[in-house]
């Protein structure tokens, strides 16, 4: 079973392919978009999508618009952000519109694969527990 | 010396002007108090020369004249006092004579009484004159009817140049006239005193222009002596008269007359203008001597000086120069690092993507099924991937590069739709992330024109920053047009943005202007571009409407060999 799905979202498909290709390797499931547009058309046609890799600074819909669009219309999806120049302000914004968190780019695999093995874990037990409180809400109310 | 040898033709010119300025504004005044200073003493020593002169004459005038009126006075003392039966004889005749001579010198030559018919009966004196007939000489009859007479000078019997005071007493038949021979070289050495200088002369004319003393050694006009003694006797109120006449050798002389005698003789003084003047003539030749060596010495200052000015007006030019082109510089780069946020974005992505091939190639390697050959053909297509990211980078840095390189200020022919060109790829990468599309309108065959490429850079790079500035925050669309508009070359720089309020536009082209927040903005951006496009004879307008957005057009002329 894959560790994770995941959304690559970046407008340089170079970057997109090279790291769904070592994700893969390390048995993630990859999707891959290259704007904010074709990300949110993603995650509306594909349900398994657990965390979303979001490149902050893209033509058109850029990474903090689109966060703000997954955080609407998908919250149960999480996000981590890269900024491609090293400024903290874009990265701190993510985290205040409810990013899991942000890393640099180019950022090394390992780190980027533990931040999404926790970013799918906590997404999971999330899920988990609304599981859990509706099974106790339909058991409440047959009882 | 060398410096301004070496200096352009501006500054020869400035020196030049320079040069002649201080040349008139030093001589001119100089000039125009030497010349009034000179022309107030000129006529005041010609006043006081004339002054002097007239003086004497009038002096001599009135010693003549008394002379002559106590010869007469003399004559009628003798007449009166002893009768004509007493002075008849002879013997008595001789003693007075010696009388006379005993008291004046040889004044006297000799006396004679003379009838009614002008036949002497009595003589008293050197000359055998016993009997002479004297009713036909003007004297004589002059003297019978005006009862005394001093005669004008004349050779007479005794062929010696002499006149004579006679008066005359007794009525009708009766009378008588005692007459007295004065000597010409006594009466001579009266007027013959008069000397000034090496060529003053004194004499004496009679209304006919004959001379009653010993006349001047040069020749002289006698006409125009007798023109002055006219002139006097024409205008009495004027005792002595002074005019200057050039001789036939055309020598100028003053002359100052008076008139003597009951207005019948005149006194004539004469002396040549340069040697009354010749001390006013030292004094013109040294004041022309110093004159003309000061005149000298300025010359040579405002040389000097002028060319000193212009060398160091060079200097400070060139100076001024340098600074201008530094601030071009500084504020390019200043410029280039607005931009920098932009491009290190765009160099970031091709370096994420190398560092995940590369990434990817480490995967690889660690497996065991390394010699696979689709493992082989995958780090192939890696390493090929790396190269053309490579590749990307370089060209960026390049364009950088290009862009950044040191201002040396040359003027060549330049492309401005190349120019526009290159600064739209700097700024492309930047305009894509904030929303701004970006359009070109370029004139195909837009003449070359002459100009500092980096200069001309920087203009453009300033007003498509500013653009894309104040369409930052919204997106907008970015036009940079280039156009022909007759002789002027357009370059078009149009965004939408929110507009320069009409408080700000006046203002816009001042240095250290700016709405920017403090540290973001040094203000000096357009105000350097208006100085660069200024320079290159052109000028920069702005339309700009709030909410609608702003147009700069950069005019600049076309270049005449060009057009």
């Amino acid at each position: 079973m894959a560790v994770a799905t995941v959304l690559i979202v970046d407008d340089e498909m170079g970057f997109v392919e090279a790291l769904a290709r070592r994700l893969t390797r390390r048995d993630v499931e990859i999707r891959e978009a290259c704007s904010g547009e074709e990300a949110l058309n993603r995650l509306a046609s594909d349900g398994d999508i657990e965390v979303v890799i979001l490149d902050v600074k893209m033509p058109g819909m850029d990474g903090i618009e689109t966060l703000a669009e997954i955080r609407r219309r998908f919250p149960l999806v999480e996000v981590i952000m890269l900024t491609g120049h090293a400024t903290v302000e874009s990265g701190i914004e993510g985290m205040k519109k409810g990013a899991f968190d942000y890393l640099m780019k180019p950022c090394d695999i390992e780190v980027l694969l533990a931040k999404v093995n926790e970013a799918a874990a906590v997404k999971r037990r999330r899920e988990e527990r609304i599981v859990e409180a509706r099974v106790r809400e339909i058991t409440a109310r047959r009882a | 010396m060398d410096e301004t040898r070496q200096m352009h033709p501006e500054y020869t010119l400035l020196a030049r002007k320079m040069f002649l300025t201080i040349l008139v504004v030093s001589y001119v005044p100089v000039l125009l108090v030497s010349l009034t200073i000179y022309l107030q003493f000129r006529g005041v020593y010609r006043q006081k020369v004339e002054d002097h002169l007239v003086e004497m004459v009038r002096k001599h005038k009135q010693q003549i004249d008394a002379f002559l009126h106590a010869r007469l006075a003399d004559v009628r003392f003798l007449a009166q006092s002893f009768g004509r039966d007493t002075l008849s004889e002879e013997a008595f005749l001789q003693r007075q004579l010696a009388f006379l001579q005993g008291a004046y010198g040889a004044t006297f030559v000799d006396l004679g009484v003379i009838d009614a018919r002008g036949r002497q009966i009595s003589y008293a004196g050197p000359f055998k004159l016993g009997q002479a007939e004297y009713a036909g000489a003007a004297w004589f009859q002059q003297a019978m009817a005006e009862r005394a007479v001093i005669s004008d000078v004349f050779l007479g019997l005794r062929g010696l140049p002499h006149f004579i005071v006679a008066v005359c007493s007794g009525e009708g038949q009766d009378a008588w006239v005692l007459r007295a021979t004065i000597d010409f070289e006594a009466f001579n050495k009266l007027v013959g005193g008069i000397h000034i200088g090496a060529t003053g002369v004194a004499f004496i004319v009679n209304r006919d222009g004959e001379f009653q003393t010993t006349g001047p050694a040069s020749p002289i006009a006698a006409e125009k002596v007798f023109g002055g003694y006219q002139t006097c006797a024409v205008d009495p109120s004027r005792k002595i008269h002074v005019y200057s006449h050039p001789d036939e050798n055309g020598v100028r002389s003053i002359y100052v007359t008076g008139l003597l005698k009951d207005r019948n003789w005149l006194l004539v003084y004469r002396q040549q203008a340069a040697d009354a003047f010749h001390q006013l003539r030292r004094a013109e030749k040294m004041s022309l001597f110093f004159f003309i060596l000061g005149g000298m010495l300025i010359v040579v200052m405002a040389l000097v000086i002028s060319r000193r000015m212009a060398s160091r007006v060079t200097k400070a030019d060139r100076e001024k120069e340098i600074m201008r082109r530094q601030v071009i510089e500084t504020s390019k780069l200043a410029g280039i690092g607005e931009l920098a946020a932009g491009v290190a974005h765009e160099i970031n992505n091709p370096v994420a993507v190398m560092i995940e091939e590369a990434g990817w190639i480490q995967d690889l390697m660690e497996d065991e099924r390394i010699s696979e050959p689709e493992d082989r053909a995958e780090i192939q297509r890696a390493l090929q991937q790396i190269h053309t990211q490579g590749r990307r980078c370089k060209e960026i840095t390049a364009k950088l590069l290009s862009f950044a390189r040191g201002s040396d200020g040359s003027i060549r022919l330049l492309d401005i739709n190349q120019i526009i060109e290159d600064v739209i790829r700097l700024v492309a990468q930047q305009a894509k992330f904030t929303h701004i599309e970006v359009e070109t309108v370029l004139a195909p065959d837009l003449p070359p024109l002459s100009g500092s490429e980096t200069e001309m850079h920087q203009v453009v790079l300033n007003l498509v920053n500013n653009a894309l500035q104040a369409m930052a925050k919204d997106g907008g669309r970015l036009t940079v047009f280039s156009e022909v508009d007759g002789p002027w070359i357009v370059i078009g720089v149009q965004d939408t943005g929110p507009g320069i309020p009409a408080a700000n536009l006046e203002r816009i082209f001042d240095p250290f202007f700016t709405t920017k927040p403090v540290g973001q903005g040094t203000g000096l951006g357009l105000s350097i571009c208006y100085g660069i496009i200024k320079k290159m004879g052109g000028r920069i307008e702005v339309d700009s409407r709030v909410g609608q957005g702003t147009t700069f057009r950069v005019v600049v002329p076309v270049p005449p060999t060009t057009s």
